[in-house]
């Protein structure tokens, strides 16, 4: 009972792990330890269920922004050659 | 085939939109793509043709913009792995071990919305990542978009795989707590 009790009340590491998993494969005590600490915990599942949609979120927030929309203006892009023309001049 | 003199009008845009996914400044994503530009030149002799000119100045974009990564880490380490200001003393109660009821996870907006569709939600997750440290935005960036293994993070960014987890969680539970705060 004591070591059950001990994943129990312990928010803290289940959350620690449930962000591990997001990222990499669990060892079997690690997995174990999750899979009862949420088996009791609703909170936990909770945070699980919200963390990892904030991931999808993020994820979809980077690909947008490596879409089409950032563009450089056409001053920029002109100093950007101008200044590959002088290296260039200099050998 | 390489041509300097067509660098930019081929391949400026591209990098650009590729820095400023990866690092959230206009004025340093630009340097970033200039700088690659240059440092281009200085190695072109070893452009061997295996790749194409796209890949190869990306390559050596991706490096700068690890660099940009590592120099913030450096700086930031000591904070990061410290408390912020905004964050809640504690999220956890340390007599129980149980989440103490104020940063205590609850149902938000985030529940109902299909979160791929929505738009909504990107201001204030703009926000609220804003907050977050250097670092951990960096670490995600590796992972989630380039898909780097762990141990290649936490080369590249001089990380112990303890302060790596460190940051991840408390960057997390960090950025949670600040979403359902907001979220009207």
């Amino acid at each position: 009972m004591g070591v059950l009790k001990k994943i129990a009340n312990n928010c803290e590491h289940a959350t620690f792990l449930i962000e591990k998993k997001l990222i990499k494969r669990l060892s079997i005590s690690e997995r174990i330890f999750l899979k009862i600490h949420l088996a009791g915990c609703g909170l936990c599942r909770l945070y699980q269920s919200q963390t990892t949609k904030i991931n999808q979120m993020i994820q979809r927030l980077f690909r947008d922004a490596n879409g089409s929309n950032a563009r450089l203006a056409d001053e920029v892009k002109k100093e950007m050659q101008d200044r590959i023309e002088e290296e260039l001049n200099k050998n | 085939m390489i041509d300097p003199h067509n660098w930019v009008k081929a391949h400026a845009d591209y990098l650009y939109a590729y820095t400023r996914a990866r690092i959230n400044d206009e004025e340093q994503a630009r340097d970033l793509v200039q700088e690659t530009f240059l440092a281009a030149l200085e190695k072109i002799k070893t452009f061997e043709g295996r790749s194409s000119e796209r890949t190869w100045l990306t390559a050596i974009l991706r490096n700068k913009i690890i660099d940009q990564y590592r120099k913030k880490s450096s700086v930031l380490l000591n904070h990061d792995v410290k408390h912020t200001e905004d964050e809640p003393a504690d999220f956890f109660d340390h007599e129980t071990g149980h989440w103490n009821s104020e940063p205590a996870p609850k149902n938000f907006g985030i529940d109902d919305y299909d979160p791929l569709r929505s738009k909504e939600f990107d201001d204030i997750l703009m926000k609220c990542m804003q907050k977050l440290p250097a670092l951990w935005l960096s670490v995600f960036t590796m992972k989630h978009m380039d898909d780097e293994p762990t141990e290649t993070i936490l080369a590249e960014l001089k990380l112990t795989a303890g302060n790596f987890w460190v940051i991840i969680h408390r960057a997390k539970l960090n950025l949670r707590a600040c979403l359902q705060k907001n979220w009207i």
